[in-house]
């Protein structure tokens, strides 16, 4: 009982003494802040943050928006009509859709990186940019395509025009086609 | 005539100066004494399962790192061993080797925070400092590999997201001879410290037979004495290549049981975790991490419950598939909603002051508590 | 330094009060002081950096700190009691702040000059623990009211073993002024009372050992009485409750902070004096090698100073080392340890002076 007593003493200034000597060498130890808006950390290569996209690559093909899981990625799409040239993505496919909107909303993005791996002509992907604060939630909404307000109504009405043409030629052929006699097997 | 008394009922809101979440503690008091502690939670649910219902299988993953978000890798790990199973694939070795190395620094990594959280509840300010200087050279691994600090998506179904960085098994090396002298550190400042022991020694006795019963698993089952670790009873991957051994809690200052236990055991979990990845990191053998990752996860019609040691307990999940590309059903078992319930039984016949203690010590993250 | 100030200005009034103020500016630019090298220990030792932009090396954030707490709005809770309420912090300072008149910065500069100086100086501390329960009591908050209780118990039981060991002191010097206590021992390290005190025999020798316990008891009791961890309960944010002063905003507050620093001089100041010289020199003085006596109470006034600010760097890293204690186990450490070592001490002691 006594001797317990006068361990439990001497344990409590031992331990304490260790503990102030761990603390104490750490008062020589550097400091490990970086005083952060004068000195940036190095970013490693793969880091993910804030999404780039280059449109000219960009096929319309709606793959990352279909990977998206918190669904920020709203892409629209116009067929051309043939004859038109939209030119070539940087691997040689050949574009055949007028993108017409492209919108993240980089409030939205989860940064989980899965709309980079489907897209076929890698032309989103998340570059190291970590300092985008906006003043409004709208500025947030990143527009991406290049096509003018003009430009996208043109497209359209070309578009429809072509449909409509094409639906009154195959009317057109469907009436005009002779009465075939049917053969009977002989 | 005996007196009548009425207890007093003490109200801790869902606002903590400790971090461990938005939890409300509702504590029935008598004078000092505590003598029931009911916890209200569901501040912080975000309707994951039936968020899963509409997404595509690998559309969850990112999902699931947001569940226990100190522990993302071990979330992804044991959604991903279950959706394997149900498909019945097999992933290349190499995959195996790095998920296995990939959940043992993320082990490390929470137990960091438990272990300094704890210490910053009872008063220590300086541990806590010292432990996340050592977890952000986790992260930064982390970090070179797949890009991000916190919630990685790494894991995906049948491989992973992007294969090790070259410089990867180095850094890893390094990391290895730089912790084991800061295990010691840690010990010397905080584990044998007097005043720690006093305040955490036979407090929060919890007996083998009562945490079977409910259903405690992790730490918090292994500091009452029982040797049971999930990767030595239902090996899943290949921790069946692996020596380790499973440290459980031996009443050194105290009795088998108390928050000084459940502590301990953490520390020495840390341990048994750079003992296998040092096994892991050498021979991890060549080869394409992307191979075996199917063009369209389509599982047969089927259930699943596969479990895995997430680093607070037993992590199951239970998939049920009709045959579709969305999930039907995914139910997550996690690990801190049911070692919660040991509050009220815990905290019986203690001060007010030692339900912080408790609470430290069974480590709960209130994101798995309510997903 | 009073008679010093009559001689010169001849009005009794005056020199009273420029005597009166010199410890209240001194304390001022002390808190200025040691707010930022706690703060700056404090980090390094977590191998971080600490205030970095006000000023050099931070130097002027108490400064900033300062500025923004006078010109916070002074809330007052509607139920509380509003003149306890305003009156507990100045009560709180005027204690802390009172005994420095009795504490000798150096020979010629001595507040007041006393015969029963450490008598003085326990006494009116007590001052604070009434300050305390009326800070707690006016805020009409049944927390704070549970956190002023707490924290006067601590005060009043840790006064018991600082009183012990003082009066061990007093035994073996044979003196209650602290201006003399501090004369006596003279100026060289080895005659230090840590070391034995002045008087060199067989004696002295013997004493040593007891001497490092009375020091170490008294060190842990001032701990308790200045509300430092491991004993902060009412301090930090423990846990539920959140201390006697929660209900104080703004200037009030600060005066709590103000006199929790001047307290931490003023018993580092009272350990030096007992045990380890007060203001004398341990290597003689430059002032009688230079030939020059006049420049001499100039150097005890920063031997002084520098032996209070090395007690005080203690506490504070003794602050970041340690965890809390709870309230019972607090007590524990007092009635059942502190006590009886100091009661041997004691006894042991004055047998031995009696050789």
């Amino acid at each position: 009982m006594l001797k317990e007593y006068f361990k439990n003493t001497w344990d409590g200034i031992w331990t304490v003494l260790i503990g102030m000597k761990v603390t104490f060498r750490h008062l020589f130890i550097p400091a490990v802040t970086i005083q952060y808006p004068d000195v940036k950390v190095p970013l490693p290569e793969r880091v993910r943050n804030r999404l780039y996209v280059n449109m000219d690559d960009c096929i319309g093909c709606d793959q990352c928006s279909r990977a998206c899981p918190v669904e920020c990625i709203e892409i629209e799409t116009v067929k051309s009509i043939p004859g038109e040239d939209l030119g070539i993505t940087s691997n040689g496919k050949k574009k055949a859709l007028w993108v017409t909107k492209f919108n993240i909303d980089i409030a939205k993005c989860c940064y989980c990186q899965l709309c980079v791996f489907p897209c076929p002509t890698e032309c989103i992907y998340m570059t190291d940019v970590y300092e985008f604060s906006e003043y409004e939630r709208e500025n947030l909404i990143y527009k991406f395509a290049t096509l003018t307000e003009a430009d996208v109504k043109e497209k359209k009405l070309n578009y429809e025009k072509f449909a409509a043409e094409k639906e009154a030629q195959k009317a057109a052929a469907a009436k005009a086609k002779p009465e075939t006699p049917v053969q009977t097997a002989t | 005539m005996a007196l009548k008394t009425e207890t007093m009922v003490l109200n801790m809101g869902p606002q903590h100066p400790s971090t461990h979440g938005v939890l409300r503690l509702e504590l029935e008091l008598e004078g000092e004494v505590i003598v029931n502690v009911k916890p209200h939670i569901g501040y912080l649910h975000r309707c994951f399962e039936k968020h899963a219902e509409v997404m595509t299988y690998p559309q969850v993953i990112p999902y699931t790192d947001r569940m226990d978000y100190l522990a993302s890798m071990s979330n992804n790990f044991g959604y991903v061993v279950a959706v394997e199973k149900l498909l019945g694939i097999q992933v290349p070795d190499r995959v195996q080797y790095i998920r296995v190395i990939m959940a043992e620094l993320q082990r490390i990594a929470s137990h960091l925070v438990a272990l300094g959280t704890n210490g910053l509840d009872i008063g220590a300010f300086t541990p806590f400092l010292y432990l996340f200087r050592d977890r952000e050279h986790i992260l930064s691994l982390f970090e070179m590999t797949c890009g991000a600090r916190l919630l990685y998506n790494y894991m995906w179904v049948g491989g992973l997201s992007h294969d090790i960085h070259p410089d990867f098994v180095r850094l890893t090396k390094e990391f290895v001879n730089y912790f084991r002298p800061t295990i010691t550190e840690l010990n010397n400042l905080l584990t044998f410290n007097k005043i720690f022991i006093e305040r955490t020694a036979n407090i929060g006795i919890l007996p083998l037979d009562t945490a079977i019963n409910f259903g405690a698993t992790g730490p918090v089952l292994r500091g009452s004495g029982l040797a049971f670790d999930l990767r030595r009873e239902d090996p899943y991957s290949i921790y069946d290549r692996f020596n380790f051994e499973i440290p459980t809690g031996k009443g050194l200052v105290g009795t088998i049981g108390d928050c000084w236990d459940r502590y301990y055991v953490r520390v020495l979990e840390m341990e048994q975790s750079l003992r296998i990845i040092e096994q892991a990191i050498d021979p991890i053998p060549e080869g394409d991490v992307q191979s075996a990752i199917p063009k369209r996860v389509k599982p047969p019609k089927g259930t699943v419950y596969s479990r895995t040691e997430n680093p607070r307990g037993e992590l199951g999940y239970f998939i049920i598939s009709d045959g579709n590309v969305n999930p039907f059903r995914i139910k997550v078992r996690g690990p801190s909603f049911v070692n919660l319930e040991l509050m009220g039984e815990l905290c019986k016949g203690h001060l007010v002051a030692d339900v912080i203690a408790i609470l430290g010590s069974i480590d709960i993250v209130l994101g798995e508590v309510d997903r | 330094m009073y008679q010093f100030l009559f001689n010169i200005t001849g009005n009794e009034i005056i020199a009273g009060l420029i005597t009166a103020c010199i410890p209240l500016v001194f304390i001022l630019i002390f808190v200025l002081f040691a707010v930022w090298f706690e703060r700056k220990v404090s980090a390094h030792m977590q191998d971080r950096l600490g205030p970095m932009r006000v000023g050099w090396h931070g130097v002027l954030q108490t400064v900033a700190d300062f500025v923004k707490m006078l010109q916070k709005e002074d809330i007052i809770a509607t139920e509380a009691d509003r003149k306890l309420f305003s009156i507990a912090p100045v009560l709180v300072f005027a204690g802390s702040f009172a005994a420095y008149a009795a504490i000798p910065f150096s020979s010629k500069l001595l507040g007041s000059e006393v015969e029963v100086g450490i008598f003085y100086v326990i006494a009116i501390s007590s001052l604070v623990v009434a300050g305390i329960l009326m800070a707690g009591w006016s805020s009409n908050n049944k927390y704070s009211l549970l956190g002023a209780m707490r924290s006067a118990a601590q005060i009043v039981s840790y006064e018991i073993p600082t009183a012990l060991v003082v009066l061990s002191m007093v035994m073996l010097t044979g003196t209650l002024s602290l201006d003399k206590m501090s004369q006596m021992q003279t100026a060289h390290f080895w005659d230090w009372n840590i070391f034995g005190g002045p008087t060199f025999g067989f004696a002295k020798f013997l004493l040593i050992p007891f001497m490092f316990v009375g020091f170490l008891i008294v060190y842990i009791s001032t701990l308790a009485e200045v509300n430092r961890t491991p004993f902060d309960i009412p301090e930090a944010e423990s846990e539920l409750v959140a201390g006697y002063f929660t209900e104080y905003v703004g200037m009030k507050w600060a005066m709590f902070m103000l006199s929790e620093y001047a307290n931490m001089f003023s018993v580092s100041a009272i350990i030096t004096i007992l045990f380890f010289g007060g203001y004398q020199s341990p290597v003689g003085y430059l002032g009688n090698t230079l030939g020059a006596p006049a420049l001499i109470p100039f150097e005890q006034g920063i031997w002084f100073i520098a032996k209070g600010i090395f007690f005080v760097f203690v506490q504070m890293w003794l602050r970041w080392t340690l965890p809390r204690l709870r309230v019972d186990q607090l007590m524990t450490v007092c009635w059942k340890y502190l006590i009886p070592y100091a009661f041997i001490n004691l006894i042991i002691i004055g047998i031995i002076t009696l050789l």
